[in-house]
C-alpha cells in the first residue's frame, strides 16, 4: 500500500536519485484466468456466428455471379422463367412480389396503426398487457395457419369483395380484372387465387411486427407533453395528433418498413393461395401472380444446377431488397426522437 | 419551490395524512388563509415571487429531474395570499363535470381578489371524473349505430341489388362513421367531431385485428375438430393409410415426432450460439462486437425460403446428403439463429447497467459478473427470446419444405432419409385437395397451433417474473 502512495513523488523529484530500481507496480492486475477463458470463449462464439452468417451472405452473392454473367441485365428485365429455352428473368416475379407486398401493407399499415394507438392510448389500463400479449401471440401464429385462414375462410368472401370492387371501380386500372363483371353468373374463378387474397393473408402475418414497434414508440411519448396538450384543452385525438404521432413518426415508418421486408419474403401463404402466372401485371384482383419465394418453392425440385443458381440469384435479389429495407427501417427508428430501442 | 413548501416524504400520495404546511414568504400572513381539509386532492398553483405553477395540477406525473415531488398528489393545499406580489393568476379549479364540454378539458383561470371565503369554496370542489362518458356521447354513438344499420338494411337489401354480408358490413361501417360525425357536428365544435371519429376509427381497426386473430385460431380448431376427436390421430402414423380411409385410421404422430427432433437439433445449436453471441456483443464489446451485431442484424432480413434454399444447395446438392431431418434442422437453425441472437441482445441491452457496475465495483471479475449477476437477472427475458424463436422455427414451413422431404411413417433417425414435420404435413395434405386429407391437415394445424399457444403461455408465465422482459 505504501508503495502505491509513494511513487508519484519519485519521478517528479527535481534531483534524480541515483538508484531507482523500485519500479511502481502496475495497478492493473490484469485479467484473472476465468475472465481470459470467458473472453476467449465468447469471442470464439461471436466470430463463429459471424462466419456462419457472413458465409451465407457471401455464398448467395458468389452463386449469383455466374447467373448475372450469363444473362446479364436481362435477368432483371426478362419476365419469363423458362429454363428449358434458356430464358430466365425475374421482372414478372419482382412485380408480383411487390404487388402482394403492396396489398399486404395497405391493409396492414392502417390496421397496425389503429391497433397500436388503441393499445397505447384508448384501451383501459387493465387490458393493456393482455392486448400486448395478443399482438405477440399473433406474431407467433405459424404462417401456415394464416395461409389456411386466407385460403379457406377469407377467399370465398374476398372473391365477392373483389367482384364488387371490379364492378364499381373497374375503370381504375388497378382494380381491373380481365372478365366481364356483369356476366350473369360472373366468373368467380377469375377473382380467386389472386394477389389480393394472398395479400390479405400476408398482411395478418406482418401486422403484429409493425404494431409492436409502433406501440412501443407511442408508449414512450413524453408524459409531460401529453399532459401539456391536454391541459391546453386538446381532445384526446388532438393530443395524439400533436404529441404522440409526431413523436412516434420514426417508429411508424420504421415498423412499417420492417414488416414490408417480412411481407416481401413470405412464402407459404402465397404458395397456398395464388396460382402461378408469369406475366407483368398490376391487377391484384385477378387470378394468378408470382412472387420470388413462390418461384423458389415451386421450382427448386426439378432444377438443374444452373437453374438452381438462377433460383439462388433470385433469392439473393430478394435478400438484398429486404436487407436494404430493414437497414433503412433500423436507421429511421434509430434516428427518430424516440431513440434506438428496436 | 422547494423552500416555499414543506412536503415531507411520508405524506406523499397518502390522502389521510396530516395537512401539509404551506409556508409563504411572509409568514405573518399565514393565519389569514384557510387550510383546506385533508383528503381533497385538488390541484392548485402556488404563487411565488416569480409567477410559477406547481406542475402537480392533475395528479400523477412522471418524475422529472427538476422537481422530485412532481409525481406526488398533493393531499392538501394551502391557499396562497393574493396580496403577495402583483396578484398572480391562480388556477383554482379544473373543469367540473358539465355535459359535452367535458371533451375539452380546459383549466378555468380566475383572478383572486379576496382570498378568504370565495377562494375556499371554489377549491373544495369535487374533482371531475376525467374518463366519464357524457350522455351526448353515448346517445350519439348508439343512435348512429342503430340508425346506420337501419338505413343500410333498407338501401342494401331492399332498394339496391346488392347481396353478401361482407359488403353489408363495410357499407354499414361507412354509414355509421358518416352519421356519427354528422350527429356529433350538430352540437359540438369541429375538434370534438374529429376526436370522436378518430376514436371510432381506431377502435374499429383494433377490433378488426383482434377479430382476425380470434377467427384464425377458432377456425383452425373448428375445421380440425373432426380429426382431433380421434385418439389415433395423435399417436398413429400415415403408413398404409389409403386416401379414402376414414379419420379413425392413421394420424400425425410421425409429424409431431419429426417436428420435435428437427426443432430440438436446431435449438441445441442455436441457443448456445445465439445467447453466446448476445453476451459477446454486450459484455465483451469492442469494435469486432459491432461488426458481429451488424451482420446478425442483416441476417434477420434473410427470408426463410432463402435459408431453406441455401441449405438445400449446400448440403443436398453440393455435399450429396439425403433430404433428412438433419438438413431441415440446419435450415431452421440458420433461420432462428439471428432471431434468437437479436432478441437476446435486446434483452441484455435493456438490463440496468447499475447492477453490472455494482458487481464489478465489488471486485468481481467479468465472468463472475456475467454468471452471478447478468444471467440470473435476464434469465426470464432470455427464456422469452428463446421460446419465441422456437415458436417461429416450429411453425415455419418454407425451410422444411425444401430440405426435409416427406414420409408417412415414424422415423427417428434425423441423419438418414426424409422426415416429416407438422407444417409440412399440413401443407402437403391441404394441397392434395381431398376432403379427408384437408381435415387431417387442419387437425395437424390445430396441433401445431396448440403447441405454439402452449409455448406462448409458458413464455408469459416466465416473463411475469419481471426484469429484462423486452
Amino acid at each position: 500500500m505504501t508503495a502505491l502512495l509513494d511513487p508519484p513523488s519519485a519521478p517528479s523529484a527535481p534531483e534524480p536519485t541515483p538508484q531507482i530500481d523500485d519500479v511502481p507496480r502496475s495497478i492493473d492486475p490484469g485479467l484473472p484466468p476465468s475472465d481470459r477463458i470467458f473472453f476467449g470463449v465468447s469471442r470464439v462464439i461471436g466470430f463463429s456466428v459471424f462466419i456462419i452468417m457472413a458465409a451465407i451472405g457471401l455464398f448467395l452473392g458468389f452463386q449469383s455471379i455466374p447467373t448475372f454473367k450469363r444473362y446479364g441485365f436481362s435477368f432483371l428485365t426478362e419476365s419469363a422463367w423458362q429454363p428449358d429455352k434458356d430464358v430466365v428473368g425475374i421482372s414478372a416475379v419482382l412485380v408480383g412480389t411487390f404487388t402482394v407486398a403492396l396489398v399486404a401493407m395497405s391493409i396492414a399499415f392502417p390496421l397496425a396503426l389503429a391497433t397500436s394507438l388503441y393499445i397505447s392510448e384508448y384501451a383501459p389500463a387493465k387490458f393493456k398487457s393482455f392486448l400486448v400479449s395478443m399482438v405477440d401471440l399473433m406474431a407467433a401464429v405459424p404462417s401456415i395457419v394464416w395461409g389456411l385462414w386466407g385460403f379457406f375462410l377469407i377467399q370465398p368472401k374476398a372473391i365477392h369483395l373483389a367482384h364488387w370492387l371490379h364492378t364499381h371501380l373497374g375503370w381504375v386500372p388497378f382494380f381491373h380484372v380481365d372478365t366481364d363483371p356483369e356476366a350473369s353468373p360472373w366468373a368467380q374463378t377469375r377473382y380467386a387465387a389472386s394477389a389480393f387474397i394472398a395479400g390479405i393473408a400476408v398482411s395478418m402475418m406482418v401486422l403484429p411486427m409493425a404494431a409492436a414497434v409502433m406501440r412501443q414508440v407511442f408508449s414512450q411519448a413524453p408524459v409531460g407533453e401529453r399532459e401539456a396538450a391536454l391541459g391546453l384543452g386538446a381532445t384526446r385525438w388532438g393530443m395524439i395528433r400533436s404529441v404522440v404521432l409526431p413523436f412516434g413518426r420514426g417508429g411508424i415508418i420504421g415498423g412499417t418498413m420492417l414488416s414490408l421486408g417480412r411481407a416481401l419474403g413470405e412464402t407459404i401463404a402465397v404458395v397456398l393461395i395464388v396460382s402461378p402466372a408469369f406475366d407483368i401485371k398490376f391487377r391484384p384482383l385477378e387470378i394468378g401472380t408470382s412472387t420470388i419465394s413462390q418461384l423458389i418453392a415451386g421450382r427448386f425440385g426439378e432444377a438443374t444446377s444452373s437453374q438452381l443458381a438462377a433460383l439462388l440469384t433470385a433469392g439473393f435479389v430478394l435478400f438484398i431488397i429486404t436487407l436494404i429495407i430493414n437497414t433503412l427501417a433500423a436507421m429511421i427508428v434509430a434516428r427518430s426522437r424516440s431513440g434506438a430501442q428496436e | 419551490m422547494s423552500e416555499l413548501i414543506d412536503r415531507p416524504d411520508s405524506t406523499l400520495n397518502v390522502p389521510s395524512m396530516p395537512p401539509v404546511v404551506v409556508e409563504v414568504t411572509t409568514p405573518a400572513d399565514i393565519a389569514a388563509y384557510p387550510i383546506v381539509d385533508a383528503g381533497a386532492t385538488i390541484s392548485s398553483a402556488l404563487p411565488t415571487e416569480t409567477v410559477e405553477y406547481a406542475p402537480a395540477a392533475l395528479g400523477q406525473y412522471n418524475h422529472s429531474a427538476e422537481d422530485p415531488y412532481a409525481t406526488t398528489e398533493l393531499p392538501v393545499i394551502g391557499y396562497a395570499p393574493s396580496q403577495l406580489a402583483p396578484s398572480p393568476p391562480v388556477v383554482t379549479e379544473f373543469l367540473t363535470d358539465s355535459g359535452q364540454a367535458a371533451m375539452i378539458p380546459a383549466p378555468r383561470v380566475s383572478y383572486q381578489d379576496e382570498p378568504s371565503t370565495t377562494a375556499t369554496s371554489s377549491v373544495i370542489d369535487t374533482p371531475r371524473i376525467i374518463n366519464a362518458k357524457t350522455q351526448d356521447e353515448i346517445l350519439s354513438f348508439w343512435g348512429s349505430l342503430v340508425g346506420s344499420f337501419g338505413l343500410i338494411w333498407v338501401v342494401y337489401t331492399q332498394l339496391l341489388p346488392f347481396t353478401g354480408r361482407v359488403g353489408f358490413v363495410i357499407l354499414w361501417w361507412i354509414a355509421f362513421m358518416l352519421m356519427y360525425a354528422g350527429i356529433t357536428a350538430m352540437g359540438n365544435p369541429r375538434t370534438v367531431v374529429a376526436d370522436r371519429v378518430a376514436a371510432a376509427g381506431v377502435r374499429s381497426g383494433a377490433f378488426i385485428v383482434f377479430t382476425a386473430l380470434t377467427t384464425a385460431i377458432l377456425f383452425t380448431f373448428l375445421r380440425g375438430r373432426d380429426a382431433l376427436v380421434h385418439m389415433n390421430f395423435y399417436v398413429d402414423d400415415m403408413a398404409g393409410v389409403r386416401p379414402t380411409d376414414g379419420l379413425d385410421h392413421g394420424g400425425i404422430g410421425h409429424a409431431i415426432v419429426g417436428s420435435m427432433i428437427e426443432i430440438g437439433i436446431a435449438v441445441l445449436f442455436a441457443l448456445p450460439l445465439g445467447v453466446g453471441t448476445a453476451i459477446f456483443m454486450n459484455e465483451v464489446g469492442g469494435k469486432s462486437a459491432r461488426l458481429v451485431r451488424t451482420v446478425v442484424d442483416a441476417m434477420t432480413a434473410l427470408p426463410s425460403i432463402v435459408a431453406g434454399l441455401f441449405i438445400y444447395t449446400v448440403l443436398i446438392v453440393t455435399f450429396g446428403l439425403q433430404r433428412s431431418g438433419f438438413a431441415a434442422a440446419c435450415a431452421i437453425f440458420v433461420m432462428i439463429l439471428p432471431i434468437i441472437a437479436r432478441a437476446s441482445d435486446v434483452v441484455l441491452r435493456v438490463m440496468p447497467g447499475g447492477l453490472r457496475e455494482a458487481s464489478l465495483a465489488l471486485g468481481a471479475s467479468k465472468w463472475q459478473t456475467v454468471r452471478k449477476v447478468v444471467i440470473p437477472t435476464v434469465r426470464p427475458g432470455l427464456a422469452t427470446a428463446l421460446i419465441l424463436g422456437i415458436a417461429r422455427g416450429v411453425g415455419e414451413t418454407s425451410p422444411v419444405l425444401l430440405t426435409s422431404g416427406a414420409t408417412t411413417f415414424y422415423h427417428f433417425n434425423p441423419f438418414d432419409g426424409p422426415m416429416n414435420s407438422l407444417p409440412l404435413f399440413v401443407f402437403t395434405s391441404v394441397r392434395s385437395g381431398q376432403t379427408l386429407a384437408i381435415s387431417r391437415g387442419f387437425g395437424a394445424a390445430a396441433v401445431l397451433l396448440a403447441l405454439v399457444l402452449l409455448l406462448f403461455v409458458v413464455t408469459r408465465l416466465l416473463a411475469r417474473t419481471k426484469v429484462g422482459n423486452r
